[in-house]
């Protein structure tokens, strides 16, 4: 498979049912999947001898607080031997087990742990799902879209208690986020530049 | 009566000389060898993903140069291309060259720090006293151009920042051709060092399947033999016109590490006297007034320019609704952006992925039967930097 194209056909082809829509956008074929349906498109992408998508580049996902369908999971994939990029997504509810990749690809473990710490997805049979770049004892998931910038605690060395302490932030000026969006669209034209 | 062992629990960090930045190692210790490695990781998180969602996309912009601190335009390059993707926006030619080069002087000056600290992790002094001298004055080019030695914020979506001062060019051609003595100067003291290849070869190997099992990328791949490099494969700017080779490593080992990252210092000189020959003269950024602020005396003159100075720096530009995923290859290798736009001037979600990320998670994996020694070199072969892999 040397081209997008041809690889979304194969894989039209050969995971009908699965694949839920398929579009290919920037040098990128992305493909909507059932979460159900992960651990199987997954281990075809990486083992067909078409495909060989070998290396797992990310997993993140992100937050539409609006939507009933709350967060999207993206895995990124690459294959070397074809030059292809791929993504796989899928949306869940808050509070939806997604099945762990890690027995597939070993890395996918930070990064899913990076998306539980981040998100507050859990993920099903992860071999060690701690919480990794927030602090200990941290509490709220950061990058949700209801998470306040300024976050929830500060901290400090205290030279009484001679130690670091945690205390609820306080702010001399709260984080002000002013509105610069021009209520006008604008014009849609743009202007030729002439040289002199 | 079979004989007990107990092992012991020792914390590597988060102060550490080769821990090169905060992190906190839990090493579980049988005698001296390691049983098995935790990395606790983020200790300098700054939540940098947070904080671009809620800043406009040219404000975001010095966020990146404190990600992979010792190679910020970089990190810079990867996200204007995103943005330049997205909007559909020419480079002109200029700003393509002088973006490739100031990237190979990012490499040089990671590649640099890298095997000099590795080379004092195991023992060697000098050659850190002689790469940061030639640090110091790839940061002087760094400084000439944006102001500032290390968080230059100086690529743009459209172009860069300011076209090179006068006189630069020469300077950097100066360089070039002083440089590749100093890299044998540097492989004298270390390539065949008894004591260096002692500490180096047959540590921390790494066999092809479990590099990219590992989502490895960059040195740490070559140097387990797959020979990919984005700037090769999926080329961006103008690396399509520029001759350069990509060295591979055989063994995986950090010492063949080492030895890709000084060829590929090589090469990146080689790179940066092909801009400079190549560059021609003209713009250095877009001229479409809705991304680049126009000039100081065009502000003067045209009520226009004042207008599109005024947006530009209040709301900033917008940028459709779309989503891209695009990386660039660091010199830690690929490092990627994955940015969500919609419509409004400040991105929905930017996620960065640093290529140490994945790199330090594979620490367990390769550290496991070694001697606790062992593990300043392998974690220094790494290349980590704590700005990236915390974010």
């Amino acid at each position: 498979m040397n081209n997008l194209e041809s690889l979304e056909k194969l894989i039209n082809s050969e995971l009908t049912t699965k694949i839920n829509l398929s579009k290919i956008n920037h040098n990128e074929l992305k493909i909507k999947i059932d979460e159900i349906d992960l651990l199987s498109v997954i281990l075809f992408l990486k083992n067909d001898v078409r495909t060989k998508f070998k290396q797992l580049i990310d997993v993140t996902a992100v937050d539409f607080p609006e939507r009933d369908m709350r967060f999207k999971l993206i895995y990124f994939l690459l294959s070397h031997e074809f030059n292809l990029r791929l993504n796989i997504e899928f949306d869940i509810k808050e509070n939806y087990k997604v099945r762990s990749i890690t027995s597939i690809f070993p890395s996918s473990n930070w990064m899913e742990r990076e998306v539980f710490d981040m998100y507050g997805i859990h993920f099903k049979d992860h071999p060690d799902l701690r919480r990794i770049l927030t602090d200990y004892n941290f509490s709220g998931h950061p990058l949700r879209k209801d998470f306040p910038l300024t976050g929830h605690n500060e901290v400090r060395y205290n030279e009484e208690d001679k130690k670091v302490i945690y205390e609820p932030v306080k702010l001399e000026q709260n984080y002000r986020n002013f509105d610069y969006e021009s209520p006008w669209e604008g014009t849609k034209y743009i202007k030729e530049i002439t040289k002199k | 009566m079979a004989k007990e062992t107990k092992t012991m629990n020792l914390n590597f960090g988060p102060q550490h000389p080769a821990a090169h930045g905060v992190l906190r190692l839990i090493l579980e210790l049988d005698g001296e060898v390691v049983e098995r490695a935790d990395p606790h990781i983020g200790l300098l998180h700054r939540g940098t993903e947070k904080l671009i969602e809620h800043k406009t996309y040219t404000q975001a912009v010095p966020y990146f140069d404190r990600l992979d601190y010792v190679a910020p335009m970089n990190q810079e390059h990867a996200f204007a291309i995103a943005i330049e993707k997205i909007l559909k926006i020419n480079v002109p030619l200029r700003a393509q060259y002088i973006r490739v080069m100031f990237c190979e002087i990012g490499r040089i000056l990671s590649h640099l720090l890298n095997v000099t600290t590795q080379a004092m992790d195991v023992g060697a002094l000098t050659p850190t006293l002689w790469g940061f001298e030639e640090r110091e004055k790839l940061m002087g080019f760094y400084e000439k151009v944006s102001g500032s030695r290390l968080h230059a914020n100086y690529f743009r979506a459209g172009g860069v920042h300011k076209d090179l001062p006068i006189g630069l060019e020469q300077e950097i051609l100066e360089f070039c051709n002083s440089f590749p003595k100093i890299i044998d100067d540097l492989e004298t003291l270390l390539t065949d060092n008894r004591i260096f290849k002692q500490r180096n070869v047959d540590i921390g190997i790494v066999s092809k399947q479990d590099a990219l099992d590992y989502s490895f990328s960059g040195v740490m791949l070559r140097g387990s033999g797959v020979p990919w490099d984005l700037r090769k494969s999926q080329p961006y700017d103008c690396y399509n016109n520029i001759e350069f080779k990509i060295p591979i490593g055989k063994n995986g080992d950090c010492y063949d590490r080492y030895l890709c990252r000084i060829e590929e210092m090589r090469e990146s000189t080689h790179i940066i006297k092909q801009c400079l020959k190549l560059m021609p003269n003209g713009q250095i950024k877009t001229n479409d007034g809705k991304i680049s602020p126009p000039s100081k005396k065009e502000i003067k003159e045209s009520m226009e320019a004042l207008i599109h100075h005024f947006k530009l720096f209040t709301e900033g530009f917008r940028v459709d609704k779309d989503e891209i995923y695009t990386a660039v290859e660091a010199p830690k290798g690929e490092f990627g952006i994955y940015l969500i736009s919609d419509g409004s001037s400040k991105p929905y979600k930017c996620k960065i992925r640093a290529p140490g990320f994945s790199h330090l998670q594979a620490m367990d994996y390769l550290i496991k039967g070694h001697m606790l020694a062992d593990v300043p070199a392998v974690l220094g072969s790494m290349d980590i930097v704590f700005g990236e892999v915390d974010r």
